[in-house]
C-alpha cells in the first residue's frame, strides 16, 4: 500500500495529538497543581504524619499481595499451560473474573462475607478480629484485584516454552521440585517478572474496592490512593488542593518508576514469548 | 483453588445469595426503579461510546505506532501502558485539574457526563493499541502490495485487506474497554459529581446501610461482566494485561 506522505503526516498528527490531550497534559498538570506553591509547601504536605501512614499502608498491601498472586499465579499457569479438563477450563474462565467485576462490587462482596453480618463475620467478631473496615479486609480487596496478573503473564510462556526440557530433566533423574527451580522457572522469569509489576502497580494504586471496605480514618486505614480521596473531599467544590495534588505526585512518581520498569522488561518479556 | 475460593469465588457467591434471598419481585424492584435504570443507561451508553471511540482512536495509535517511524516513537509506545501503571485515582484529580471549577482553559465539564467519557478514554487507552499492535507487526505487506498492484485504492486495501485481519483484536480490545468501563470507580469518583453511575449508586447502597439492593444491582453488574467474559472468549481475545 503507498501512502501519500499527506496521509501520513495527518494519521501521525491525529495519532500524537490524541495521546498528547489524553495523556500527557494531565500528567503534566499534576505536577504543576503540585509545586504551584513552591517545593517546601508540596514536601509539607507529603511529610505529614497522615502522608507518611499512607505511603508505608500502600506498600504494606503491595508487599502481601504481591507475593501470594505471584505463588498462587504461577501454580495456577502450571495447572493452565500443562494440564487439560474440565477443572482447568473453570480454572481459565474463573481466574479473569477479578478484571471484569466492578471494584465497587468486591469490596460489596468481601463485606457480606467478611463482616460483622456476613457468613464469617460472626466467627471472627467473636475471636475479636476485625476484617471490614480495617487493614485486613483492605488487603483481602488488594489481592483480589491483582489476583490474575501473574497467572495471565506466564500462561502464554509456559504454553510456548513446552514441556520437552522438564521431561528430559525428568528422565535424567531430577525431582519435580528440582526441575521447577532449574528448568522452569528460569524460562519463565521474564513473564513472572512482568505479572509482578503490573500487579504491584495494581495493589498501589487500587481504590475502588479498598474504598469500601475502610474506615478511612487518617494514619490508621488510609492508603495513598485513599488519602487523594479523602483530601480532596474535605473540601468539595473549591476545587481540589494543593494536598490531594501532593499525594498525587507521589502515586505518579512511583507509577513513572513502574512504567520505566516495564519498558526494560517489555523487550525480554517479548522475547521469551 | 482453594485460595482462588477463599479470596475471589466466596464472595461473589454471597452477593448472589445476597440478590437472590428476596422475593422475585423485591429483586426485580430493586433493579428496575428509577435511579437504578437511568445509571445503568448511563453507566452502558458511556461504556459503548468508550469501546466505540477508543476502538477507532486505538486502532490509529497502533497503525501510527507500527507503520510510521519518527523521532521518539519508542517513548511514545512506552508512554501507552501509562493508564495501567498511574493508579486511577491521579488519573481521575488531573482530570478535575484541567476541567474542573479551576480550568485553565476555561472547559468546565467536570461532573458532567462528557468528562466520565473522557475518564474512560483514559483509563482504556492501553486495550485496543496493545491488541492491535501484535496483530499489525505480524500482518503481511505483501498481500497489501498485491492488492495495491492490482489496482486497488489504499482505501478499499484498508477495508478489504488489512480491516479483516485486525477486526477481532479491534473487537477483543474493544469489548474489554468496555468492561473495564462498566464497572470503572477510580478515576471516577471525584468527577462525578450529582452524575450517577452503577458502580456510584451500589458504593451509596452500601454506605445507607442498604445490602440488598446493591446486591441486586451488583448481580446485574457481574452477569453483564460475565457475557462480556464469553464474548471475548468468542473474539478469541484474551482478557490479559487488564489493569
Amino acid at each position: 500500500m503507498t501512502i501519500t506522505t499527506r496521509t501520513k503526516w495527518s494519521l501521525r498528527t491525529i495519532a500524537l495529538l490524541y495521546l498528547l490531550l489524553l495523556l500527557l497534559l494531565p500528567v503534566v498538570v499534576v505536577f504543576l497543581k503540585t509545586f504551584e506553591h513552591g517545593w517546601s509547601v508540596a514536601w509539607g504536605y507529603m511529610t505529614t504524619p497522615a502522608a507518611i501512614s499512607a505511603l508505608w499502608l500502600s506498600l504494606l498491601m503491595a508487599v502481601i499481595a504481591v507475593p501470594l498472586n505471584t505463588i498462587f499465579g504461577v501454580g495456577a499457569a502450571l495447572l493452565l499451560a500443562r494440564r487439560r479438563g474440565r477443572a482447568t477450563a473453570l480454572l481459565d474462565a474463573l481466574v479473569d473474573l477479578p478484571f471484569l467485576v466492578s471494584p465497587i462490587v468486591i469490596g460489596l462482596a468481601l463485606t457480606l462475607v467478611y463482616g460483622i453480618h456476613g457468613w464469617f463475620g460472626t466467627f471472627f467478631s467473636d475471636h475479636g478480629v476485625r476484617i471490614i473496615y480495617a487493614v485486613p479486609g483492605m488487603v483481602l480487596a488488594t489481592v483480589f484485584v491483582s489476583l490474575p496478573f501473574v497467572v495471565r503473564e506466564v500462561t502464554p510462556v509456559l504454553r510456548e516454552v513446552g514441556d520437552e526440557q522438564e521431561q528430559a530433566a525428568a528422565t535424567l533423574g531430577a525431582s519435580s521440585w528440582q526441575t521447577f527451580w532449574r528448568i522452569t522457572l528460569p524460562s519463565i522469569r521474564w513473564g513472572v517478572a512482568y505479572g509482578v509489576i503490573l500487579s504491584t502497580a495494581r495493589a498501589l494504586g487500587e481504590i475502588g474496592a479498598v474504598l469500601v471496605v475502610s474506615s478511612l480514618v487518617a494514619g490508621q486505614t488510609l492508603t495513598l490512593p485513599l488519602l487523594v480521596y479523602s483530601r480532596n473531599d474535605q473540601d468539595f467544590g473549591t476545587g481540589a488542593t494543593t494536598s490531594a495534588y501532593a499525594a498525587a505526585t507521589e502515586l505518579a512518581v512511583i507509577s513513572l518508576v513502574v512504567l520505566l520498569v516495564m519498558t526494560v522488561l517489555s523487550p525480554r518479556r517479548q522475547g521469551t514469548k | 483453588m482453594l485460595y482462588l475460593s477463599v479470596i475471589v469465588l466466596i464472595p461473589l457467591a454471597a452477593v448472589a445469595v445476597k440478590a437472590l434471598a428476596q422475593s422475585p419481585s423485591a429483586f426485580w424492584q430493586s433493579v428496575t426503579n428509577a435511579t437504578v435504570l437511568r445509571a445503568l443507561a448511563i453507566t452502558l451508553v458511556a461504556s459503548l461510546l468508550v469501546a466505540f471511540i477508543g476502538g477507532v482512536m486505538g486502532t490509529i495509535v497502533a497503525w501510527v505506532l507500527v507503520r510510521d517511524e519518527f523521532p521518539g516513537k519508542r517513548i511514545v509506545n512506552a508512554l501507552i501502558d501509562l493508564p495501567f501503571a498511574l493508579p486511577t485515582i491521579v488519573a481521575g484529580l488531573t482530570l478535575l485539574a484541567l476541567y474542573g471549577p479551576d480550568s485553565p482553559f476555561g472547559i468546565h465539564i467536570a461532573y458532567t457526563r462528557g468528562v466520565v467519557v473522557v475518564a474512560l478514554l483514559f483509563v482504556t487507552l492501553p486495550f485496543v493499541v496493545r491488541s492491535v499492535q501484535p496483530v499489525l507487526l505480524e500482518l503481511d505487506t505483501e498481500v497489501e502490495e498485491a492488492a495495491a498492484s492490482l489496482g486497488a485504492s489504499n482505501w478499499i486495501t484498508f477495508r478489504r485487506v488489512i480491516l479483516p485481519a485486525l477486526r477481532p483484536a479491534i473487537l477483543s480490545g474493544a469489548a474489554l474497554s468496555f468492561a473495564r468501563s462498566v464497572g470503572e470507580i477510580g478515576s471516577l469518583v471525584l468527577i462525578l459529581g450529582k452524575v450517577q453511575i452503577a458502580s456510584i449508586v451500589i458504593f451509596a447502597d452500601i454506605e445507607s446501610d442498604a445490602p440488598r439492593a446493591a446486591a441486586s444491582l451488583s448481580l446485574v453488574l457481574i452477569v453483564l461482566s460475565l457475557l462480556v467474559l464469553v464474548a471475548i472468549r468468542r473474539l478469541g481475545g484474551r482478557v490479559g494485561e487488564a489493569g
